[in-house]
C-alpha cells in the first residue's frame, strides 16, 4: 500500500519541495521565528519599522534560497543574518548610520554568535519587544493591535477584522501608535530583576486582555475574533518558553487554556450564550484542560501563589468537574477569598460574593454586594448578579428592577436576550406570589 | 531488534498549519500506525508542549534532594515531540517505516533500543 514511498527517498529535506506546497510550511517557519528575530533586530536597529522591513526582506530571500538549496540547519540564524544585512543595506541607501555605531561588517553574524545571543540576550529582547507594545502612552486597544502587528506578525487587514474596524482606520492607528512608541523609547539595557518582573507582569496582563478581547459574546463575531484568543495563547506560550520558571506565566497560560477549552460549548447553534452550568462538558477540549492542570501543578510548586495562579486555580475548579454538581464551591470560595486579599478590587469582591452565594446562601452574598453598589453602579454584571440573588430570595420585584438596570447598561445582543428572559421570569414569579397572597 | 522512531520539531509549529497541511501530516501518522498494527506490537506517544515539562537535575550523591527546574532540560530550537517504538528486522526496514513520517515539520531520528520494558497506557 505504501510501496510508492521509497525508504531511500527520505534524504535531505530538499526533496520535499517537489511534493509539498512550500508556502504553508515556510509561513509557519517565518511565523515561529518572527518574535525572536524581530526582537533581536529591534535591538540592533533601535527601530521597530526597520526591523519589520528587514525581516520581511529576509523572508523573501529565504523563499528563493531555501527552495533552491534546502532549509539551513538553523533557520532563525539564517533569517537573522540575512535580515541584518538587509537592514544595513536599507540604512546605507537612506544615508543613515547604524544606531549603535557598529560597522556593517561586524553585523555579519556567524551561526555560533547567534547561538550565544540566543542563550543570553534573546529572552530579554523578546520581553522588551512585547513590553514596547505595552507602552503606557498607548491605550489598551492600540497596545494589543501593536503586539499583534509586530510580534505575532498579523496583517493590518487581519487585525482590523478582529477589532471590527476598517483596515484603513487600523493602519492609521498603528502608524500613530508606532510614532508614540518611537518618541519615548524603552531602554535597551538588560533589565534588572525588578524591572524584568515588572515587564513580565505588564506583558502578561496585556496577553490576558488580548484573550478576553477575542472572547466575544456573539456568534457572528466569534469567527472573526477567535484568532485573538489563539494569538494570546501563543504569546503566553512564548513567554513561558522564554521564562520557564515563572509561576505566574504558567498560570496565565493555564488560565487561557481552561477558558479556551470551552470555546465550542459556550454558545449554542442559535448563537445564544450557554452558561457554564448548562454547557455540554463532553464538548470541552479535555486535552487542553489536562495541559492546564499540569501547568498549575508546576505553578503550585512555587510559593506563594500570585493572583494569576489563584485565578487559574478558580477557573480549573470550574473546569475540572465533569458534572456541575461536582463543583467544589467551598474551595472556589477559599480561592476567591485569597485573591480578594491580594487584589481587593470591586470586581474580585463581586466574584467572591458569587462563590459565597453557593457556600452560604444568597442572603450572605447579597450583604457582601452592598458596599460595591457605588463603585460598580455602571457594571452590568453587578446588577445581573444582584438580581439573581434577589430572585433566589423570592424578591422578584426587586430582582426585576435589578435586571432592568443591567439591561439599561448596553449589554451585547445575546446577553440582552438572557436578561429579557429573566425579567419575564421575575414578572411571572411576582404575579404568582401575589396570587398566592390573595 | 527494537527501534525507536523519535520525532523532533518546533513545539507549536503544527498548530499553526492550515487544516489541509495538518491532515497531510496526520495521514503519515495514521498510515504508520495502521502498518505497525498489522505487524504486531508497537508503542507510540505524543508529548505535551515542552512548556509543561519540568527537569529533575543531577544530584551529587545518592539520597540528596534533586533540584527540580521548570521547562525541558535543554533549550533547543527543535524539541522532542513524540516517538514510536516497534520491532524491525534491520535498519533498512526501520528507515522505511520511519519515512512515513517525513514532512517539512519534523526531523525523524531512528535509533535502536538497547533495552525496553513496561507498557504505555492504552489509547485514551
Amino acid at each position: 500500500m505504501q510501496g510508492s514511498r521509497s525508504a531511500r527517498s527520505a534524504g535531505p529535506v530538499v526533496f520535499w519541495h517537489r511534493r509539498i506546497k512550500i508556502s504553508a510550511w515556510l509561513e509557519v517557519r517565518f511565523a515561529e521565528s518572527r518574535p525572536r528575530a524581530l526582537a533581536a533586530l529591534t535591538r540592533q536597529f533601535r527601530d521597530v519599522d526597520l526591523a519589520e522591513e528587514a525581516f520581511a526582506d529576509a523572508c523573501v530571500r529565504a523563499l528563493r534560497a531555501w527552495s533552491e538549496r534546502g532549509v539551513p540547519d538553523n533557520p532563525l540564524a539564517w533569517l537573522l543574518t540575512t535580515a541584518r544585512n538587509a537592514g544595513i543595506d536599507r540604512l546605507r541607501k537612506a544615508g543613515r548610520a547604524l544606531a549603535d555605531g557598529t560597522e556593517a561588517e561586524s553585523a555579519l553574524y556567524e551561526d555560533e554568535m547567534i547561538e550565544r545571543i540566543d542563550q543570553d540576550g534573546l529572552r530579554d529582547d523578546v520581553l522588551r519587544l512585547l513590553f514596547i507594545c505595552c507602552h503606557p502612552s498607548l491605550n489598551r486597544k492600540d497596545q494589543l493591535a501593536l503586539a499583534l502587528k509586530i510580534v505575532a506578525g498579523l496583517s493590518v487587514t487581519e487585525i482590523a477584522r478582529a477589532f471590527l474596524i476598517k483596515p484603513r482606520t487600523m493602519e492609521q492607528r498603528l502608524t500613530r501608535a508606532k510614532r508614540t512608541v518611537a518618541a519615548n523609547p524603552v531602554p535597551f539595557e538588560t533589565p534588572d530583576l525588578l524591572e524584568r518582573g515588572r515587564r513580565l507582569n505588564e506583558v502578561s496582563l496585556m496577553i490576558y486582555i488580548l484573550f478576553n478581547e477575542g472572547w466575544s459574546t456573539s456568534a457572528a463575531e466569534t469567527q472573526m475574533r477567535l484568532p485573538l484568543c489563539e494569538e494570546a495563547i501563543r504569546l503566553a506560550r512564548l513567554l513561558l518558553d522564554l521564562f520557564p520558571g515563572m509561576a505566574e506565566q504558567m498560570s496565565l497560560l493555564a488560565l487561557l487554556l481552561i477558558q479556551h477549552s470551552r470555546r465550542e460549548a459556550r454558545m449554542d447553534a442559535e448563537g445564544n450564550l450557554v452558561p457554564l452550568d448548562d454547557q455540554d462538558r463532553e464538548t470541552w477540549d479535555w486535552p487542553m484542560i489536562e495541559e492546564a492542570a499540569v501547568l498549575m501543578q508546576k505553578a503550585a510548586r512555587h510559593i506563594p501563589p500570585g493572583p494569576m495562579q489563584l485565578q487559574a486555580a478558580i477557573a480549573m475548579e470550574h473546569g475540572r468537574a465533569r458534572r456541575r454538581d461536582e463543583t467544589d464551591w467551598a474551595r472556589i470560595e477559599t480561592l476567591y477569598a485569597a485573591l480578594a486579599a491580594q487584589q481587593p478590587t470591586p470586581i474580585v469582591r463581586l466574584n467572591h460574593a458569587a462563590a459565597v452565594a453557593e457556600t452560604s446562601g444568597p442572603g450572605t452574598a447579597l450583604a457582601m454586594l452592598e458596599p460595591l453598589a457605588g463603585p460598580l453602579v455602571s457594571y452590568r454584571w453587578y446588577h445581573a448578579m444582584r438580581a439573581s440573588l434577589l430572585a433566589d430570595l423570592d424578591r422578584p420585584d426587586e430582582a426585576r428592577a435589578a435586571y432592568q438596570a443591567a439591561l439599561d447598561l448596553d449589554p451585547t445582543g445575546p446577553e440582552a436576550k438572557v436578561l429579557r428572559a429573566k425579567i419575564t421570569e421575575c414578572e411571572e414569579n411576582s404575579a404568582r406570589l401575589s396570587g398566592n397572597r390573595m | 531488534m527494537n527501534y525507536s522512531i523519535l520525532i523532533y520539531g518546533e513545539d507549536s509549529a503544527f498548530d499553526r498549519l492550515p487544516e489541509a497541511e495538518q491532515q497531510s501530516v496526520m495521514r503519515g501518522h495514521h498510515a504508520l500506525q495502521e502498518a505497525l498494527a498489522k505487524r504486531g506490537l508497537f508503542a507510540t506517544a505524543k508529548l505535551m508542549p515542552s512548556t509543561s515539562a519540568v527537569t529533575i537535575n543531577t544530584i551529587a550523591e545518592p539520597g540528596q534532594d534533586a533540584l527540580v527546574t521548570d521547562g525541558p532540560f535543554a533549550e533547543t530550537k527543535e524539541r522532542f515531540l513524540g516517538f514510536y517504538s516497534a520491532q524491525f528486522k534491520d535498519l533498512e526496514e526501520a528507515i522505511h517505516y520511519a519515512s512515513y513520517l517525513a514532512s517539512p515539520y519534523a526531523r525523524i531520528e531512528v535509533r535502536p533500543i538497547g533495552w525496553a520494558g513496561g507498557v504505555l497506557a492504552p489509547e485514551n
